[in-house]
């Protein structure tokens, strides 16, 4: 950890990616399609968007069902309100804007008209996190979760590639209530195995076995956890790995059942760590009174500069190098036993 | 064009606002506290609305295409909650728990909790765009249904309102009717004291909308607004109205936005709606406006 700022300096490559390119993309084309398919089964699907169909994949949708994609110009407060007067007409709004706008913007709009008046609109934020790097701290968006995770009643969700992000959207919209959907940017390579993988909204997932120290992700640190988890193994680390694409309601069990088992725990994030996964760990195994070894990589407190992606998740320290490092450090120190849980006496 | 109220659909009418208007002080008096004066202003706005123009069935509220109303200044909630129960969609018995802690009918009326609200409002700005949602609702599966909402005039200060003014022209939601209750009155003092909105009728032209003016007590003028505004939307009545109306004592005075009444208040405040209401009769028999 101490070494990754230094060594991310040598990391940066500048410009390297723009937005045009991220009408490119393919994970983000994979959910664009199921999208599509969507409409096509489901007459009362929807889309919404603030002047963004064209980078955030409402654009095939709006060429397939042109009388059924709304725009209501770059007016974030309107665009939920909007959604939720559709979704009061029997319609399952899709809205779709990038994460910060959509959730920081229009904030108390999601708390009251899709949270507290329970419609029926699925509510995606894309460039989630430091997905737009580039755009600086204006256009990151490290807090929606430690908003929404607030709000009763409303799912959460954040897959970490195309094909889950196409279930989860299948599982949102046959879902009755508000669903948010957290979207990166959509760079990674869609993982094909899961093409056809169903999504339970809940569950967390083992992606990789172990039992020395598990490390819990969701989003675009799953990859990188994952990868980190193998380096650990070849040096001798047996470490697990949880994705957790269901962030609300959350799966406390498996948390629980991750401390118990592993006894160290390093949560994973393109998010601030206040109010993020790694808060919703450390409130888990503190109400369950166990006695764990926890460390939390994410936004720590601090804007992040502008730059590409990769390069701001060295320089926060949550990518694969700083989980792998994260992981050989806080298997150095001995962790707690079961003798020291108050649960357990 | 549109024709006027029969003298007997006036006195219809009027009676109802009279009705309305004592279910009000009554209900602030028994519950100890409530938003009177947006209740009084809005009233016979609400009147003409649910009596001849909304498409409702009191009986079948869930008819998916039945026209909405949406209350975006929930502050009027107890003045909707006195509408609803004298239109029979809410129970005499469910107004009475008005304000009582855990009671589905409070300050701010929630579809969640009460049968015929249509959303849940009581922070300001939210109910035109969620109107523009539903109009849109409307289009997209060609249901006839019309849109209503109700704004206060301190609404017109928050940004989303005109968010939404913007997307309802630039959609041509010709099934959208808002109404702006004019009182001139928010909590800290006089609209055009403290940041003046006018000129507000050209705020509202310029973004598309067609605009009515009227008395907002005035039954005739009101009617004939609605009826205007059918299928020529998006439009908007500005209802020019006194905040407290039908309460001499609470008229035009921004400490009875929201007020307690003892028995000796309530006595005067019934005293002075049936003395407003016999004037109105008065005007009607001798050819009056009102």
């Amino acid at each position: 950890m101490s070494e990754s700022s230094d060594k991310s300096q040598s990391k940066v490559r500048g410009f390297t990616w723009t937005v045009g390119d991220h009408a490119l993309l393919s994970s983000s084309d994979v959910w664009g399609e199921a999208l599509v398919e969507a409409g096509r089964a489901d007459p009362r699907i929807v889309t919404v968007t603030a002047d963004l169909a064209e980078t955030t994949r409402l654009q095939e949708f709006k060429r397939a069902f042109p009388e059924r994609a709304i725009n209501v110009g770059i007016a974030e407060q309107n665009l939920v309100a909007v959604a939720a007067g559709l979704a009061a007409m029997g319609l399952v709004p899709v809205v779709c804007t990038y994460a910060t706008f959509a959730v920081l913007r229009a904030a108390e709009f999601v708390r009251t008209d899709l949270g507290y008046g329970r419609r029926n609109v699925k509510l995606i934020g894309t460039l989630a996190g430091v997905a737009y790097g580039q755009g600086g701290p204006t256009h990151h968006a490290a807090e929606d979760l430690a908003l929404l995770r607030a709000v009763p009643e409303l799912v959460i969700l954040a897959p970490s590639d195309g094909f889950e992000m196409a279930a989860a959207l299948r599982a949102a919209i046959a879902h009755e209530g508000p669903v948010y959907l957290r979207w990166g940017r959509g760079t990674e390579t869609p993982d094909a195995s899961k093409r056809d993988a169903p999504f339970v909204i809940g569950p967390m997932q083992e992606r990789v076995g172990g039992s020395d120290v598990t490390v819990l992700a969701y989003g675009p640190t799953v990859q990188e956890a994952e990868r980190a988890a193998r380096r650990a193994q070849r040096a001798g680390v047996s470490t697990r790995v949880l994705a957790a694409p269901t962030l609300a309601p959350l799966d406390r069990d498996s948390i629980v059942c991750a401390a118990k088992e592993t006894r160290r725990l390093i949560t994973v994030e393109d998010h601030s760590i206040v109010g993020g996964l790694a808060s919703a760990v450390a409130e888990t195994v503190a109400r369950a009174g166990l006695a764990v070894r926890l460390a939390s990589l994410g936004h720590r407190e601090r804007y992040l500069p502008m730059g590409v992606p990769e390069d701001l998740m060295a320089i926060g320290g949550f990518d694969e190098d700083a989980i792998y490092e994260e992981i050989l450090r806080v298997c150095r120190v001995a962790a707690p036993t079961a003798d020291d849980d108050w649960e357990d006496r | 064009m549109e024709r006027s109220l029969t003298t007997d659909e006036h006195r219809r009418l009027l009676g109802v606002s009279l009705r309305v208007r004592e279910r009000v002080v009554r209900t602030v008096f028994r519950a100890g506290s409530g938003h009177v004066g947006a209740a009084l202003s809005q009233c016979d706005v609400l009147v003409s609305l649910y009596e001849r123009h909304l498409r409702v069935d009191p009986a079948r509220m869930d008819e998916p295409t039945r026209d909405r109303f949406v209350l975006s200044k929930g502050h009027g909630g107890l003045g909707l909650a006195a509408v609803l129960a004298e239109r029979g969609i809410l129970a005499d018995h469910e107004l009475d728990t008005f304000g009582e802690s855990g009671s589905p009918i409070g300050m701010h009326m929630d579809h969640r909790k009460v049968r015929g609200v249509e959303t849940a409002t009581g922070s300001l700005g939210h109910g035109l765009g969620i109107a523009v949602g539903m109009a849109l609702g409307a289009r997209i599966q060609r249901w006839p249904t019309r849109v209503f909402c109700l704004l206060s005039d301190g609404e017109c200060y928050e940004g989303s309102t005109w968010e939404a003014a913007l997307s309802a022209s630039a959609s041509g939601l010709t099934g959208l009717c808002a109404i702006v209750d004019r009182n001139r009155l928010t909590m800290d003092g006089f609209t055009e004291k403290e940041v003046p909105l006018e000129p507000l009728a050209d705020k509202w032209r310029s973004f598309g909308w067609r605009v009515e003016v009227c008395d907002g007590h005035d039954h005739a003028a009101i009617d004939a607004c609605f009826s205007r505004a059918k299928d020529q939307g998006p439009a908007v009545i500005l209802a020019e109205t006194v905040k407290g109306k039908g309460v001499s004592f609470m008229e035009q005075r921004p400490e009875w936005h929201y007020g307690s009444i003892d028995s000796a208040k309530l006595d005067e405040a019934l005293r002075s709606i049936a003395e407003q209401h016999r004037a109105a009769l008065a005007a009607i028999a001798s050819g009056g406006a009102r």
